[in-house]
C-alpha cells in the first residue's frame, strides 16, 4: 500500500485525488521571529540545501499563530503546515511558545478528527543558534508530506485568476 | 486600489546566480495591484534606496515590497528611505529571497526562482493590508526606585542621583550598609569595609536627590515602564525620626536584651536600638516583638529618659505612595545555613562557626572586640579549621553552583587569623582554589606563603569531640590519605544563597527567579542587568552570587540603564503592539490571563451609543505591550489586532500563493 501511494502520489485523505507527474507539495512554514525565523536566516547564511516546497511567513511569536492560519492553509494553498517556536522556556515573550503548544496540539486533534493525516501539521522547536535543525526539519516536513500526496494541486493559474 | 511598488535585488551575485531576477520581475508585473517592479544590483546601497524614493514619488506608490536578505538585515534601512521619501515606514513588506530561496536552493535555479516569485507575491499580498502606523511615544516618570541598601543599592542610588535624578531608596532594616557593613577587611587589598563603606552610606543620607526609606518594604508595584506606582509599606520605629537626635541615651537604659542580629546573635542588643554604631539613619527603631512597653504594657523607660520626647508607642505602620519609572532591584543574598551537614556536628558543637560569625568576631566592632574566640570557652584558638565549599557545589547536601566568593574570603580569614593570633596555625580543606579576578591569584599565593597554612585539598567526611578539641577528619587527596586534625576552632565557608524573600518580591514585581529564587537577567549574557520587565533591572548578588568590584559595577550598569530611559521626556516605542476593538470584544477576558506582560486591563463602556449602562471589554496598555500577539489568537471575537501582523495581513499571504 505504502509503495502504490509513492509511485501514484495519491492522497492520502481523498484517494480520487492523483497528483500529476512531477508534482511538488506546497509547506506553508510560520515562524516566530526571534528563534526559528533567525534559525531559517542561519541555514541560509551557512548555505545549507533544503527542499524548496517551504514558503515562509514571519510572525513575531509562535503564540501569534491561530488555529485558522492552519486550516486557511490546508483550505487553499498548502499541502502541509510546518509551525516552529522558540524552545521550552526559551521564549522571547516569556510564555508564548507553551500557548502556541497548547494550540496546536488541540488544533492539531481537531484537523485529525475531520480527516486530515496528523503529519499534515508539524510543530518543531529551532533556536536561533539551529541552522542545521531548521534545514533538518524542513527535509523531514517535506518528506512526510510527499508521502501523504497531495492535498491540493498547486496552479499557479488560480492566483491570477 | 493598491498601488504595489517591488524592488528586486541581485545582492551582487548572490540572488541573481541562483535565481532568475528578471523573469521575477516579469512574472510579479503580472500581479494586477503592482504597478511597478524594477531589479537593481544592491538595493541597499545609496543608489538602490534612491531608485525606491524616486519610484514613491513618480508612480505614487501606496505600498513598497522589497525582495531581497532577510527583514532581519535590512528592514530598517529600507523604512528609513521609506519615510525618506515622505511615505510611512510601516507600508513596508521584505521578500526575503536570499537567506530563503537563493542561499538554500544553490543546485536547482529554475525551483529556486519559482520559490521567490511565490516570496514576492505573499509579500505583495502582505503589503496591500499594511496600514499606516506610528511610533508611540510614553510619558516618563523621571524616579527610579532601589529597593535594598546594601552596597549594591547604595552604589545604584548614587549614581543616578548624580545625574539628578530623583531617587527613592527602600530599605528593609533600620539601616542600610548590607552585608558589607558586616565585614572587617575586604579582600584583595584588605581595605577596612567600615572605612570604604560608611562614607557612600553618609553621601546616601544627605545626597539632595535621594530620599531615604529605611525599615521599610515594597508592597504593591503597579503600571508599566516609566509610569510605575509603588506601595511602600514603612514599618512604625515607634521614634519620631525627625525628633531624635540619636543620642543613644534610650538604648543604655533599656533593659529588655535580644540577640543582636548584627553580631550574628554572638552578643546582645537592646529591644531599642541601632544595628550599628555607624548605621544610617543613626536613629533607634524599637524592636516591637521584644519591647515589654509595646507586648505587655510594662516598662516605658526609653520614653521617661528621652529628652526629646521623640518616643512614641502609639506609632502606626505607614504607607507611603510614589510614582516612579524603573526600579532597581538590589535585595542581595543570605548565608546559607548548614545544618544538613550533620556529620560536622553542626549545632552540636558550639566550636563550629561559620565564615560570616569568624568575620564578626575579628572586626575591631565586633562581639569579642576583634580577637576570634572559642564560643565555648572564650579561649583564643591556636589550630583553626576552615572548611571550604560547605553548601556550594553540594548536589545532595547544598547547592549545584559555585558561591565564587569563599575561596577568596577563606584566604583573607587565614590572613586576619594571623594577624590577630600571631602563634595561630590554620588548615584550609578546599576542593579547588578558583581566584579568578583582579589580583586574586596574587593574593591567595601571598597569602600562603605568608601565613603558612596547611591547605589540603579534600573533603571532611566527620568532626568529633576529643576532650575539649574537635578532631576534624578529611581525605588529603593528594596524597591519598585520611588525616586528621586537632582543631580549637573550625569555620565552615557557607555558600551564598539567595534571599528567601526573592520569590515574593519577583512575584509583586512581574518578573521571573531560577530554581535557586535568583532573579532572572534578560539575557545570561548580553543584558545581564536588565529583567524581562522593561524598566526594572537586577545591581548585585540578587542575580547571582559576586563579590564587591562585581556588584558595584552592575550597580553602575543599573544606573547608567536608567539614565538611558530618563534621557527624555518621552520613551519611544515600536507601534507593533495590539489594538482592541469595543465592538467586538465581548469582554470574556480570556487575554488578560495570557498576556505575559500584564499589558491588558479591564475597562467599562457604555453597552450601547448613548446608554448608560455600562459593559466590560479589555483594554491594551500601548506603554506595556510588547507585540507577541497572545492575545490575537486567543481572542474569539476576533475583537485584537496585532498592528503589522493582522490577520488580514496572514491571510492574504496564505492564500496569496
Amino acid at each position: 500500500m505504502e509503495a502504490e501511494v509513492k509511485d501514484q502520489l495519491v492522497s492520502i485523505e481523498k484517494p480520487g485525488l492523483i497528483a500529476p507527474p512531477n508534482w511538488e507539495p506546497v509547506i506553508m512554514g510560520i515562524l516566530c521571529n526571534w528563534c526559528s525565523y533567525a534559525g531559517s536566516d542561519l541555514t541560509g547564511t551557512s548555505r545549507i540545501q533544503y527542499p524548496p516546497n517551504i514558503r515562509i511567513i514571519r510572525v513575531p511569536c509562535s503564540s501569534r499563530v491561530d488555529p485558522w492560519f492552519l486550516i486557511k492553509s490546508l483550505q487553499t494553498t498548502a499541502d502541509g503546515v510546518l509551525v516552529s517556536g522558540c524552545h521550552p522556556g526559551d521564549c522571547h515573550y516569556i510564555s508564548g511558545n507553551y500557548y502556541a503548544r497548547r494550540r496546536f496540539l488541540v488544533t492539531k486533534k481537531l484537523l485529525n478528527f475531520v480527516g486530515f493525516h496528523e503529519n499534515r501539521i508539524q510543530f518543531s522547536w529551532v533556536s536561533a543558534a539551529e541552522g542545521p535543525k531548521f534545514a533538518r526539519v524542513v527535509n523531514k516536513v517535506t518528506e512526510d508530506i510527499k508521502k501523504l500526496g497531495p492535498l491540493h494541486l498547486y496552479k499557479k493559474e488560480n492566483f491570477e485568476k | 486600489m493598491a498601488r504595489v511598488g517591488v524592488f528586486i535585488c541581485f545582492c551582487g551575485a548572490n540572488i541573481a546566480d541562483y535565481v532568475d531576477v528578471p523573469q521575477v520581475v516579469e512574472e510579479v508585473k503580472r500581479i494586477k495591484e503592482v504597478k511597478y517592479a524594477v531589479e537593481y544590483k544592491y538595493m541597499c546601497s545609496d543608489p538602490g534606496q534612491g531608485m525606491i524614493r524616486d519610484a514613491i514619488v513618480q508612480h505614487k506608490l501606496t505600498s513598497i515590497v522589497v525582495a531581497a536578505c532577510s527583514p532581519r538585515m535590512h528592514e530598517k534601512t529600507f523604512r528609513k528611505a521609506l519615510s525618506d521619501a515622505g511615505m510611512n515606514p510601516y507600508l513596508l513588506e521584505v521578500a526575503n529571497i536570499r537567506e530563503h530561496s537563493s542561499w538554500v536552493h544553490q543546485k536547482d535555479k529554475k525551483a529556486a526562482t519559482a520559490k521567490a516569485m511565490d516570496l514576492c507575491r505573499m509579500a505583495v499580498a502582505k503589503s496591500i493590508a499594511n496600514e499606516q502606523l506610528h511610533e508611540i511615544s510614553v510619558p516618563v516618570t523621571k524616579r527610579a526606585l532601589v529597593i535594598g541598601g546594601g552596597i549594591a543599592g547604595i552604589q545604584a542610588a548614587l549614581d543616578i542621583a548624580d545625574a539628578r535624578i530623583q531617587v527613592v531608596l527602600v530599605e528593609k532594616s533600620p539601616s542600610i550598609g548590607g552585608k558589607m557593613a558586616q565585614l572587617d577587611e575586604t579582600f584583595p587589598t584588605l581595605d577596612c569595609s567600615q572605612c570604604i563603606l560608611t562614607p557612600k552610606m553618609v553621601d546616601v543620607a544627605s545626597h539632595p536627590y535621594i530620599e531615604l526609606i529605611p525599615y521599610a518594604e515594597v508592597l504593591e508595584l503597579e503600571g508599566f515602564v516609566g509610569n510605575y506606582k509603588v506601595k511602600i509599606k514603612k514599618k512604625a520605629s515607634y521614634v519620631n525620626s525627625k525628633t531624635c537626635t540619636g543620642c543613644g541615651t534610650c538604648w543604655q537604659k533599656c533593659p529588655v536584651k535580644v540577640p543582636n542580629e548584627y553580631n550574628l546573635g554572638l552578643d546582645k542588643r537592646k529591644a531599642i536600638y541601632t544595628p550599628f554604631p555607624q548605621a544610617v539613619p543613626n536613629k533607634p527603631v524599637i524592636d516591637a516583638e521584644h519591647c515589654t512597653m509595646l507586648t505587655k504594657g510594662k516598662c516605658g523607660i526609653c520614653a521617661k529618659v528621652c529628652d526629646k520626647g521623640s518616643i512614641d508607642y502609639t506609632m502606626q505602620d505607614e504607607i507611603i505612595e510614589r510614582e516612579i519609572g524603573a526600579v532597581v532591584v538590589a535585595t542581595g543574598y543570605d548565608m546559607w545555613d548548614p545544618k544538613p551537614y550533620e556529620e560536622y556536628g553542626v549545632g552540636r558543637f558550639k566550636d563550629i562557626i561559620t565564615s560570616l560569625e569568624f568575620e564578626r568576631m575579628v572586626s575591631a566592632n565586633g562581639p569579642t572586640n576583634g580577637v576570634p574566640v572559642r564560643p565555648s570557652d572564650g579561649k583564643v584558638p591556636k589550630n583553626v579549621v576552615f572548611i571550604k565549599c560547605v553548601g556550594s557545589r553540594d548536589e545532595a547536601k547544598g547547592i549545584e553552583y559555585c558561591s565564587k566568593i569563599c575561596c577568596m574570603y577563606t584566604t583573607k580569614h587565614t590572613i586576619l587569623l594571623h594577624h590577630k593570633v600571631h602563634d595561630s596555625h590554620a588548615y584550609v580543606f578546599y576542593m579547588d582554589i578558583r581566584a579568578a579576578g583582579k589580583g586574586y591569584e596574587e593574593f591567595v599565593k601571598k597569602a600562603q606563603v605568608d601565613t603558612a597554612a596547611t591547605y589540603l585539598r579534600g573533603r571532611v567526611s566527620k568532626i568529633y569531640k576529643k576532650g575539649d578539641k574537635l578532631m576534624v577528619r578529611g581525605e588529603d587527596a593528594q596524597i591519598g590519605q585520611v588525616v586528621e586534625v586537632e582543631a580549637d576552632l573550625v569555620v565552615l565557608a557557607t555558600a551564598v544563597s539567595a534571599p528567601k524573600d526573592n520569590p515574593d518580591l519577583a512575584r509583586l514585581l512581574g518578573i521571573s527567579y531560577d530554581k535557586y529564587g535568583y532573579l532572572s537577567e534578560a539575557h545570561p549574557k548580553l543584558r545581564p542587568v536588565e529583567t524581562a520587565k522593561a524598566g526594572i533591572f537586577l545591581a548585585g548578588c540578587t542575580q547571582a552570587p559576586k563579590d564587591i568590584p562585581e556588584t558595584v559595577s552592575q550597580a553602575s550598569a543599573c544606573a547608567a540603564k536608567v539614565c538611558g530611559l530618563f534621557a527624555g521626556d518621552t520613551m519611544k516605542k515600536d507601534p507593533m503592539v495590539s489594538t482592541i476593538s469595543n465592538e467586538y470584544c465581548s469582554g470574556c477576558q480570556n487575554c488578560v490571563k495570557v498576556c505575559p506582560y500584564g499589558a491588558i486591563i479591564t475597562d467599562e463602556v457604555p453597552v450601547g451609543h448613548g446608554s448608560r449602562e455600562l459593559r466590560t471589554v479589555a483594554k491594551i496598555n500601548e506603554g506595556v505591550c510588547q507585540g507577541c500577539g497572545s492575545c490575537v489568537a486567543i481572542c474569539r471575537s476576533m475583537a485584537i489586532n496585532l498592528a503589522g501582523f493582522t490577520d488580514p495581513q496572514i491571510i492574504n499571504e496564505i492564500v496569496s500563493i
